[in-house]
């Protein structure tokens, strides 16, 4: 952080902007002078003039420090504002915040990266650095679930990983047109204990929370420990350090604990309703 | 601390410390009488203080009324919390504006000055430890919080008397400030002499009490004053069986008596808003018209807003049910997972300033009951 107060943000320029999907770009800044280096699973605070703050997960390569990127899915005003800026435009960043994807718990074993919907973008950073060192892991498999083939996250990335002897990708939509021949369905459908042994497979999964709760309900039936289950959750924001009380989730406030939880952290309050 | 010397003087000269405290630059706030309750303000001496006055409460009633007794602490809790000194209802934190094309951030200052605090009640302290923890002790510090309470002098006032709506014991926090002030005051009246009992807290409490040399309190004056407590100890109107409490909370998840007790709550915030150590807040962004400035302020926020748990698309917590839950198994058992304590601290407020009168130590046993 700089010197100044911890809700202070700072001032940065889009660098630039990568229109993704009809609702979601991804913007590329310069981050906050000084700053920490992130860590796959963090994110940060943006600010645009007199909209307001939101958390954003940084989307980017961590081992490419001198850029954060993030993509933002528009559906609020600030998210809207975001997704419209251009390159030049100065935004406020605060950050990077929260929990990481643990990695380290992965190397040597089976990964399994489940993603629903915008959720492919807080894995990514998690994703690069699979595909930077892929013989240190085992099998490594991911599952992309996207509501139509339009709405489907970085297609030439998933393409170029799925191309990769060392990656299975594999993406579904909820619904397609006649032209559409690829997969079906929920992303659980993708789930197949062929592609990893359930004994030792580590899971990172972001997505609609729903989709999650079926995911690992899944897996779990398959023999797979909730331990070696990693999620990242969403709650409301405001002030990214513990101050402001809105994202507790149980015991835990997801800006700080979080976003990335162990399932055994949060087992008992994914079951529960309105937590 | 207990080796300190604990020193009387007569009620008469109350002001006299008070103006001692002022005279070194701290700007006096304390409790006033005001609009039917005991509230806290500006206090220009001893003579703003709500002396004669006591309070009557019980589940959604407070009441003022006069007492022959004429004390001037004679009342519990009012509505008012000290933390609205330290986390202002409302506050600017910083304003964004253009210069040219550049974005600039301006902090907007703390300048409250030096200020102290007359009256703090030990339930009171115990709150004030846990903002304490809350914005000073974690991996981010709130710089705002710390030096508005970097400038506070602490005047502790020990309970004489319990409320009906009181459990301070419950909590461990009280009757009896232990520590976290400057100055700790026992009134005493006892057979026609009324005076008040004074220890120093730190060196700042003693360097005051070394220049208005009070006399030392003697044996029998200190057995008054003991005798005061115990007696305040005795006579809680509530109870709150803490055992397991928290553990049992936190399995509460399904519980039916949540939407029993959402049948009878209003959502209307007034818990978290006198709750003493109710800490959360949102932001807001004020734009100026011409687009080149805005102004970001931070105000009190309540879990039992359907905009606290916000998120695309709709509320987390939809129903009041799920909002009380929030609010006591936080208040009563995350809060322990948090910052290593209860967040109750036994003051009562919320059970007098609730509107349907619901009392949290009642709720809370019927939560702890076993699922039937």
């Amino acid at each position: 952080m700089s010197n100044g107060h911890v809700l202070t943000p700072v001032a940065t320029e889009v660098l630039s902007v990568r229109h993704e999907l009809r609702d979601t770009a991804t913007l590329s800044l310069l981050p906050p002078p000084g700053g920490a280096p992130f860590a796959p699973g963090q994110f940060s605070m943006l600010y645009v003039m007199g909209l307001g703050e939101i958390p954003i997960s940084l989307s980017g390569d961590p081992a490419e420090s001198g850029l954060w990127i993030h993509t933002i899915r528009g559906v609020g005003n600030v998210s809207q504002a975001l997704v419209r800026a251009i390159p030049g435009d100065r935004i406020g960043v605060r950050g990077p915040f929260g929990s990481a994807w643990p990695l380290d718990r992965a190397r040597g074993r089976d990964v399994l990266v489940v993603a629903g919907g915008i959720g492919l973008a807080p894995l990514r950073p998690l994703i690069y650095r699979l595909a930077a060192e892929p013989e240190a892991y085992g099998r490594i498999t991911v599952l992309y679930g996207a509501r139509t083939p339009e709405d489907i996250l970085y297609f030439h990335q998933l393409q170029a990983w799925k191309e990769s002897a060392r990656f299975h990708v594999r993406v579904t939509v909820d619904s397609g047109a006649d032209d559409w021949s690829g997969n079906l369905g929920p992303v659980t459908h993708l789930i197949s204990p062929v592609d990893f042994d359930p004994a030792s497979v580590v899971v990172f999964t972001c997505g609609p929370e729903i989709m999650m709760r079926f995911v690992i309900r899944l897996l779990l039936g398959l023999g797979v420990a909730g331990e070696r289950i990693f999620l990242s959750m969403e709650r409301n924001m405001k002030c990214a350090v513990g101050f402001c009380g809105h994202c507790q989730y149980g015991p835990h406030f997801v800006c700080k604990e979080g976003p990335v939880f162990g399932y055994d952290q949060v087992a008992h309050l994914l079951a529960e309703k309105e937590r | 601390m207990n080796a300190r010397t604990i020193f009387r003087f007569d009620a008469s000269r109350l002001g006299d410390l008070l103006d001692g405290i002022a005279e070194r630059g701290y700007r006096l706030l304390g409790p006033v009488a005001r609009e039917g309750a005991v509230v806290y303000d500006e206090l220009g001496g001893a003579d703003d203080l709500p002396r004669g006055w006591r309070d009557h409460q019980d589940p959604g009633r407070y009441r003022l009324e006069r007492s022959d007794r004429n004390l001037f602490f004679e009342f519990n809790m009012g509505p008012h919390g000290w933390k609205k000194y330290l986390l202002p209802a409302e506050e600017p934190l910083w304003r964004a504006l253009w210069r040219g094309e550049e974005m600039l951030f301006e902090e907007t200052n703390v300048d409250d000055g030096k200020r102290a605090f007359i009256g703090v009640r030990a339930c009171e302290l115990a709150a004030l430890a846990m903002l304490d923890r809350v914005f000073g002790e974690g991996d981010f510090r709130d710089d705002r919080y710390l030096a508005r309470r970097a400038n506070l002098f602490i005047v502790a006032v020990n309970c004489t008397r319990a409320g009906r709506t009181c459990f301070c014991t419950s909590m461990d926090t009280g009757p009896e400030a232990r520590s976290g002030f400057d100055l700790v005051l026992t009134e005493v009246a006892h057979g026609g002499a009324h005076f008040f009992q004074v220890a120093a807290g730190t060196t700042r409490g003693d360097a005051l009490l070394d220049a208005l040399a009070f006399e030392e309190a003697s044996p029998a004056d200190r057995n008054l004053a003991k005798r005061l407590l115990d007696e305040a100890a005795r006579s809680m109107g509530r109870h709150l069986n803490t055992g397991g409490l928290p553990e049992r909370l936190a399995g509460s998840g399904e519980h039916p008596h949540w939407q029993r007790i959402a049948a009878r709550c209003l959502a209307c915030a007034n818990c978290t808003m006198v709750c003493p150590t109710c800490f959360c807040n949102t932001v807001v962004d004020r734009p100026a018209l011409d687009g080149r400035s805005a102004e970001r302020i931070r105000c009190w926020d309540s879990c039992f807003s359907a905009d606290f748990s916000y998120l695309h698309g709709g509320s987390i917590r939809q129903s009041t049910g799920s909002r009380y839950r929030q609010w006591m198994t936080h208040k009563l058992s995350s809060w322990v997972d948090q910052f290593g304590a209860s967040g109750c601290v036994g003051c009562g407020r919320c059970i007098a300033w609730c509107p349907v009168g619901i009392d949290i130590t009642e709720e809370a046993e019927r939560i702890g009951e076993e699922l039937s």
